[in-house]
């Protein structure tokens, strides 16, 4: 019997104890709020401590209250043109943020790839150095900068660009928006696209030349398409996250800036709207299990 | 000069032919990297249709040799000619030369088809004409069944011949051959070396290759220049390169030989006594290359099959004799190998073809046996 233990139980133990730590974790922290948001965004809103009905109260009146289910916040969230342009606002948002996140970040990736192996790993240091700072702080200096009497108007009025009372006006605006979301998300864009491209072989490039292919060409025939598993993996690391982003929009966008984040910000703590802005939650989640989905197909893939 | 080959390679040694243009020609390059001379002063002409081998141990320079005349790197000094042509400041994508990548370089995002057809398609080529090429090259390396797959489906020799297909599909006027048979084994490597020496009587191409491996350069080539420290150290056929060696450093690399030093005693017509002390004997011998004079300390170099192993002893006054105790056997299949241990303590290797099956033979360990060896099997070579 004992030997049966150490033989096949106790490392057949062993192994799933090791995968059942992160499946519980997800479960608890997980799984558990997302119900618990999903009840919530069945019921109906009351002026009340916790401000919903709920629906559930113990098991025992589980049958009698089930008919209380409602779908009228998720119709409700038809209705309303603001839900519905404000998701498109934030899939628009997060789309043109990760193509300038590509166009930033690629080059960049393309230069630490190419550079010499001795200041390769100092370079990744740099790329990561901003996550020493908390991301808020980081979003709060923008503010700073981008304000109508802040950085750029002061060295823009000192290099004589700008008149004395000429002021730049891009915070509270959407571009603001994405200099911070580019700002933010650059090191999720580099990194895999560093990866993808240190890996490629300079031989390939020589090849390609010796066989006629000049060096531009040669970018996009043989880098690029080697390069595309970074490139997808850098694209869903940062549109999956912006989508749902609300502090760079909060902070830098004012209120001309319309996305999803905010809005169930807003419908959360200023309307106390909470079965609403569960089910807010809860279509964003679903809306972008469908990339994250692909992604994990794609990294399968790679 | 030259021996027939076979029935279809007869006499070729353009590099004998005073009237004949060389086809590609190093002119005085030298190449540094910082302070490292990897290539010096050299000069070296290679004749259209030849198959011409860089011979060296790593870091002699034949790579950058041949990286210089693709165009990955720019000579430091000097200049490549080919057809006449100055190449410096051509870059490789313009050159008419196509090399043949030592990791093979194919590109893992295509098929074996998109490989051999990158470079067609680089030219602007219709898409009909590649279609043909491709095929033809196919059949050529005889992978026709493997089109469609990509290079990590393939194994190492199918690789290589893709890598061979692609680099010939444009019909280069030359081809560079970067250790191309680095990564295959000994069987395959033997096969595909007489197919590259078919291939290039077929398509009538120059080609280069550079190899550390003496007798794969030996196999393929008409040529070889044995490289030593970014200079030549010797050019020749590979029958001049083994048995008329230009210095210890060619005939110690290429092959396998015996030195015995020694000083000389005499020269009289070409010949040259070596008194060795070290082994307590007098060796006669033709003079290498260089100027001998008595007094001066050079070496008796014969290669361990020229010399005869005997357990009887000569008659009386046969000159070039050696005696020793047989201290080491190695048996080969294919011949045997005797080290035998001469009076001094050094160690002279003699190998003899094994024409019978018969297990047992007549010499063995700790006998004493009789070293020979006709008048004009070894040279004398200065330090």
């Amino acid at each position: 019997m004992a030997e049966r233990w150490t033989q096949d139980v106790k490392p057949f133990l062993a192994k799933w104890a090791l995968v059942a730590v992160p499946y519980l974790w997800s479960l608890l922290f997980f799984l558990a709020p997302f119900l618990i948001i999903f009840k919530i965004s069945l019921s109906q809103t009351a002026i009340a401590m916790p401000p919903y009905v709920p629906v559930i109260g113990g098991l025992g009146d589980f049958l009698a209250k089930l008919s209380d289910f409602t779908f009228d916040n998720y119709v409700f969230l038809t209705e309303d043109p603001l839900y519905y342009s404000a998701y498109l606002s934030s899939l628009r948002i997060a789309l043109v943020s990760t193509i300038l996140l590509l166009i930033v970040g690629y080059p960049i990736a393309y230069g630490m790839a190419r550079a010499p192996k001795s200041l390769r790993n100092a370079l990744v240091m740099a790329v990561i150095l901003p996550f020493w700072t908390s991301f808020l702080i980081r979003v709060y200096a923008w503010i700073g900068i981008l304000k109508p009497e802040g950085l750029i108007t002061i060295a823009l009025q000192s290099l004589g660009i700008l008149g004395p009372d000429e002021q730049i006006h891009v915070y509270n605006t959407e571009i603001a928006v994405f200099i911070g979301i580019v700002y933010s998300y650059l090191p999720f864009m580099v990194l895999p696209l560093y990866a993808a491209l240190e890996k490629l072989d300079a031989t390939l490039l020589e090849a390609a030349a010796d066989l006629g292919c000049p060096p531009t060409k040669s970018f996009w025939v043989i880098t690029f398409p080697l390069s595309l598993p970074g490139v997808i993996a850098g694209c869903f690391l940062c549109f999956i996250p912006i989508v749902g982003e609300f502090v760079i929009p909060d902070l830098l966008g004012g209120s001309e800036t319309l996305m999803i984040g905010k809005t169930l910000w807003a419908e959360f703590f200023n309307n106390r709207d909470w079965p609403v802005s569960s089910a807010v939650a809860v279509v964003l989640l679903i809306i972008l299990v469908v990339p994250i989905v692909i992604f994990q197909n794609q990294q399968k893939k790679a | 000069m030259i021996e027939a080959v076979g029935p279809i390679k007869r006499k070729f040694a353009p590099w004998d032919d005073p009237t004949l243009k060389p086809f590609i020609r190093f002119e005085n390059v030298t190449k540094r990297f910082g302070d490292f001379t990897a290539v010096d002063n050299l000069t070296l002409d290679i004749y259209e249709r030849e198959f011409f081998a860089l011979l060296g141990p790593s870091g002699c320079g034949k790579t950058t040799l041949m990286r210089m005349l693709a165009g990955f790197e720019q000579p430091t000094e000097g200049r490549i000619l080919l057809d006449g042509k100055d190449l410096s400041g051509i870059p490789p994508y313009k050159r008419p030369v196509n090399m043949m990548f030592q990791s093979y370089a194919l590109f893992p995002h295509m098929t074996v088809e998109g490989n051999i057809a990158f470079g067609l398609k680089q030219e602007g080529m219709d898409t009909s004409n590649i279609s043909t090429r491709v095929a033809e090259m196919l059949e050529l390396v005889k992978l026709e069944k493997f089109a469609k797959r990509k290079p990590h489906q393939l194994s190492g020799g199918q690789r290589q011949r893709v890598a061979l297909a692609r680099s010939l599909a444009k019909r280069p006027k030359v081809l560079l051959l970067d250790e191309p048979l680095g990564a295959l084994d000994k069987k395959l490597r033997e096969e595909t070396q007489f197919e590259l020496m078919d291939i290039q009587m077929e398509l009538g191409m120059t080609f280069l290759i550079v190899t550390h491996d003496q007798e794969e350069a030996m196999t393929v080539s008409d040529r070889i220049a044995v490289m030593n420290h970014g200079v030549i150290a010797q050019i020749g056929t590979a029958s001049e390169i083994y048995e008329q060696p230009a210095s210890r450093y060619v005939a110690d690399f290429v092959g396998d030989i015996n030195l015995i030093d020694g000083t000389v005693t005499a020269v009289d017509d070409g010949n040259v006594t070596l008194h060795c002390a070290g082994v307590d004997a007098t060796i006669v011998a033709e003079a290498g290359p260089g100027e001998v004079t008595v007094g001066a300390e050079a070496g008796f170099a014969i290669r361990p099959e020229k010399v005869q192993i005997s357990l009887e002893a000569p008659p009386v006054g046969t000159p070039n004799v050696l005696s020793g105790e047989v201290w080491d056997i190695g048996y080969l299949g294919d011949i045997s190998v005797y080290r035998v241990r001469l009076a001094g303590g050094s160690i002279v290797k003699a190998t003899v073809a094994n024409l019978t099956r018969i297990v047992e033979r007549p010499i063995t360990w700790e006998d004493k046996v009789y070293l020979t060896w006709p008048a004009d099997a070894g040279v004398i070579l200065l330090k």
